[in-house]
């Protein structure tokens, strides 16, 4: 486990955490209202007239609150003040309704505690560190400078991006011109890279964003532990909404009664960590009872009698022991996906970075895919199509020597994105190391928060001799950086044309509807500023970035002009169906060019070649599994500080089944602290919600919150974070992933002596 | 002509977009809203069932606000919608007392204010900021006089009840269960 490896202590650090000294006048007063109560308390905030009366001017844009980007139109009043987003109706990803976070999406841009200036850490003649706010001249001289010096005394490739949004593509340019390949995004190894692995490793092709799950249209949609509606995955919820008018049934599996639990025909509600055990038995029902779609199986896959021979000690009443689902739930809820099969969907889920036996556990929901034949089959999955917008030309980039794969010592060899966890390990020194990390990009990503094992991340940020932070926000990260570069938002920004897969191909503009407020300024203009003054300008040979656009625009039958009228453009696809047609030969990018339900590359590589379920840890007595999750209305860390989302949900709060809740003697509101397995005490104390819904053995937080950074004044200190609370990290053999549900939490009254009850 | 509005509770996940909408549509300052969530769980683990409502003003037929009225600022529009004309208003908090919803609530420039159906996308032609921003598509508005818009026509197919119906407020905002 390399959690524990590397102790470097904080007395060697020359890297002081330093509070930005906000520079706007008072922040509003706000006291936040939870999802139930009616009213909230007073407030001060400047009330417009009803907008009604003014024609709005409006600008397109896509959204930068998640990754769904969802476009939409930014309307401004007769004052040009930008009052409120609305959805593109011609948009596939939102179909004209933001969600939550996208309607809300203005607060991010009137947050008064934004990042206004750049920032560089000095230190004072008393050895006091502190930020000293900077010319982008001097800012960008310093990153620049300190770049090169990397470069002449360890290699180019000693420099890592972490990414997270639109800027990543301009950073990742600028990194790759200088020399490194080492780019990184959290959304990969801490959420979604094991079901891409297993996807690859069973059809030959990954999912990405959005997935190409034909909600819409399915008859039954299988969520394991995924929260659709919990997570506004925008298209997804609608569509989810649309399969429940039609009737379609879901079947929840969650030890947590979700939303979609409460709007399923099945819900089983499991025992945590043992989801393994029920697909296996799930898979044993469909082919002994022979529900699978055998034609489909025949045609289509690669070792089903292996499978077959395989499966069948995995019988429900096994399962039942494990899972605590009853046998006869098992087979009923096995049924009713074999009944609406091919156009049933057993769902990757998003974040599924669980126990680290994660990539297997995909695996498993792959091969009852498969099996139930709904890989390219409508109400399953359907093909997605995507535009080919070409780069706009810059020179080949320099082919690099050394990249993070090499420090992970032959590991992981079927991922296939950079893992953030790698690099961060990667940046603390070690002996079988030749080029340890020492310069860091952090675009628009909290590290401290996302990445597990708060304490190593900052022991891997305590070592760099370079740490640029861009964000629109004083989060955690920009307390450590050498460098801050604040970002203006997606609302006063041109950005990349947004490309998305989907069931048509489109293209959606990113405009800015206001100038950036304060002295921020876009990334792109970051990037291409920093390449003048490395030599590297023939990578950005665009004079400015609209003209880069309408070069684009133009490639693909389309212009500026055109795009800043219809916001959104649908292309004709160029694939016929959706779907596979009845009989049609495919050639799967597999080893064996079949679905793989043996998968050849695993074997390959020494890994079982169907999935296992391995018993994980228990809770010791008194602690219960530490399980997280998402809020309609928050996006993980980012939002935590927007007046509008925080004015809906304004903390987390800690879930307790009321026979725990009696056990402790816990009371709704009560305020306790969550001590985990390791002994970590939570920073800040919690409310109590004692809830039915959760069950008697795990406890439920929504992730998020915990801030601790005091300049986010709406959020520090409000709830708690389970990324603190993460200490326990169950890498998964197969792609590197870091299983964060491992984890047990008790309760404390104080942080000084335990009580129990 | 009678305006009313239908909200599929099964279909509602109560993600606030509704709230969020109705505050940037309607200038609503941060702190107060014009619509809220409601979550009621019943049972017990693992028999449980969730019953989730967007809930606001009912725009009831027989209104206790407008009756209590004072100053005759709280009033019925076309298609019986209330409405509170704010320069009319003198904050007395008279109407706010005598909703039996909590709906209404004092405005810091003075005024009691609350949900219009948004009067003025109304009448544009619009739909309500709330209905027409909703993910789920789970709420319904139209006019009930006409018996082939949309929100007659899903209340002829599916059950319905409204909130608190003893108080004798007849209200207008119907919950599809």
């Amino acid at each position: 486990m390399f959690a524990e490896n590397y102790q470097i202590s904080m007395s060697n650090s020359r890297r002081d955490f330093i509070k930005i000294t906000s520079l706007s006048a008072a922040g509003l007063a706000i006291s936040g209202k939870y999802l139930y109560s009616a009213h909230a308390s007073q407030s001060a905030q400047q009330t417009l007239t009803e907008s009604a009366a003014a024609e709005m001017v409006r600008t397109s844009t896509y959204c930068e609150v998640c990754f769904w980007k969802c476009a939409g139109w930014v309307y401004k009043n007769e004052d040009g003040n930008i009052k409120k987003i609305i959805g593109n109706d011609d948009d596939t990803n939102c179909n004209g309704r933001l969600c939550p976070r996208g309607t809300g999406g203005v607060g991010m841009y009137y947050d008064e505690d934004r990042l206004k200036t750049p920032l560089l850490r000095v230190t004072g003649e008393d050895g006091k560190q502190t930020y000293k706010e900077v010319s982008w001249d001097e800012a960008l001289d310093f990153v620049a400078k300190k770049l090169q010096q990397i470069k002449a005394e360890h290699g180019p490739e000693c420099t890592a991006l972490f990414t997270h949004g639109s800027g990543g593509h301009y950073w990742g340019n600028l990194l790759k011109a200088f020399g490194s390949t080492n780019i990184a995004a959290p959304s990969y190894a801490q959420c979604r890279g094991p079901r891409e692995v297993a996807f690859l490793a069973t059809f030959g092709e990954s999912l990405d964003s959005p997935e190409p799950t034909d909600i819409r249209d399915t008859r039954c949609l299988v969520l394991i532990g995924s929260h659709i509606g919990e997570n506004m995955h925008n298209g997804q919820v609608q569509e989810m909404s649309d399969a429940i008018d039609k009737g379609a049934a879901i079947i929840t599996v969650d030890p947590r009664y979700s939303t979609a639990a409460s709007k399923s025909k099945f819900w089983l509600p499991i025992k945590p960590a043992t989801d393994i055990a029920l697909l296996l038995a799930w898979i044993r029902e469909i082919i002994n009872n022979n529900w699978y779609d055998r034609e489909y199986v025949e045609k289509y896959t690669y070792g089903f009698e292996e499978l077959k021979a395989y499966i069948q000690p995995f019988t429900a009443e096994w399962a039942y022991g494990i899972t605590t689902i009853k046998p006869d739930q098992i087979k009923e809820s096995a049924r009713e996906m074999a009944d609406a099969a091919p156009a049933v969907i057993i769902h990757p889920g998003r974040h599924v970075t669980w126990y680290g036996d994660d990539t297997q556990r995909l695996r498993a929901v792959a091969i009852l895919n498969a099996l139930l034949g709904s890989w390219g089959r409508r109400g399953g999955y359907y093909k997605p199509e995507k535009l080919d917008v070409p780069e706009y030309p810059h020179p080949p980039f320099p082919p690099v020597t050394r990249n993070w794969r090499m420090a992970m010592g032959g590991k992981y060899a079927l991922a296939d994105l950079a893992l953030a966890n790698g690099v961060c390990d990667a940046t603390i020194p070690s002996p079988e190391l030749d080029c340890n990390i020492r310069g860091w990009i952090v675009n628009g990503t909290n590290l401290v928060m996302t990445l597990p094992d708060k304490k190593k991340t900052i022991d891997a940020i305590n070592n760099l001799e370079l740490l640029v932070v861009v964000d629109t926000m004083p989060m955690e990260i920009t307390g450590y950086a050498d460098v801050v570069l604040p970002e203006c938002t997606y609302l006063e920004r041109w950005d990349d044309i947004r490309v998305v897969h989907g069931r048509v191909p489109n293209i959606a503009l990113r405009m800015p509807a206001a100038e950036p407020k304060y002295n921020s300024k876009p990334a792109y203009w970051m990037a291409k500023e920093l390449s003048k003054k490395m030599g590297l300008e023939a990578y950005f040979a665009w004079e400015k970035f609209e003209d880069m656009l309408e070069w684009q625009l133009k490639e693909v039958g389309s212009s500026l002009e055109e795009m800043k009228r219809i916001g959104v453009k649908n292309y004709p696809r160029t694939a016929d169906d959706l779907y596979f047609t009845p009989g049609e030969e495919i050639e799967f990018s597999t080893n064996t060019g079949k679905i793989e339900l043996m998968s050849t590359a695993f074997q390959g590589e020494g890994f079982d070649p169907f999935p296992v379920y391995t018993p994980h840890m228990e809770p010791p007595a008194g602690f219960y599994y530490l399980n997280y999750g998402r809020a309609p209305m928050h996006t993980f860390s980012r939002t935590a500080n927007n007046p509008y989302l925080t004015d809906l949900m304004d903390e987390n709060k800690v879930w307790v089944n009321p026979k725990i809740a009696k056990e402790w003697g816990l009371k709704n509101d009560q305020l306790v602290y969550l001590e985990n397995q390791d002994g970590i005490i939570s920073d800040f104390m919690v409310k109590v919600r004692v809830t039915e819904r959760v069950r008697f053995d795990s406890v439920y937080i929504v992730h998020g919150f915990g801030h601790s950074d005091k300049k986010l004044s709406r959020a520090f200190g409000k709830g708690v974070s389970d990324s603190q609370l993460i200490t326990r990290v169950l890498v998964d053999p197969i792609m590197g992933g870091t299983g964060m549900r491992g984890n047990f939490v008790t309760f404390r009254f104080d942080k000084e002596s335990e009580v129990k009850s | 002509m009678r305006y009313a509005m239908a909200i599929d509770t099964k279909k509602c996940v109560g993600c606030s977009d509704c709230v969020v909408a109705c505050q940037t549509e309607n200038n609503v300052p941060i702190g107060y809203c014009r619509d809220w969530i409601v979550e009621v769980t019943d049972g017990t683990y693992p028999q449980l069932e969730i019953e989730l409502r967007s809930e606001r003003c009912n725009h009831c037929d027989n209104s206790p606000c407008v009756r209590c009225c004072p100053t005759g600022a709280s009033h019925y529009e076309a298609g019986g919608i209330v409405v509170v004309t704010h320069h009319e208003c003198i904050g007395c908090g008279a109407c706010i007392t005598s909703c039996p919803y909590d709906a209404r609530y004092s405005h810091p420039e003075g005024y009691v204010d609350k949900c219009t159906f948004c009067l003025h996308r109304v009448k544009k032609g619009q739909q309500p900021a709330c209905v027409a921003v909703c993910p789920t598509k789970c709420m319904y508005f139209g006019d009930l006089d006409d018996p082939n818009s949309e929100v007659s026509v899903i209340m002829k197919k599916r059950k319905h009840k409204t909130l608190i119906p003893e108080a004798g407020t007849k209200p207008q905002v119907y919950y599809l269960i």
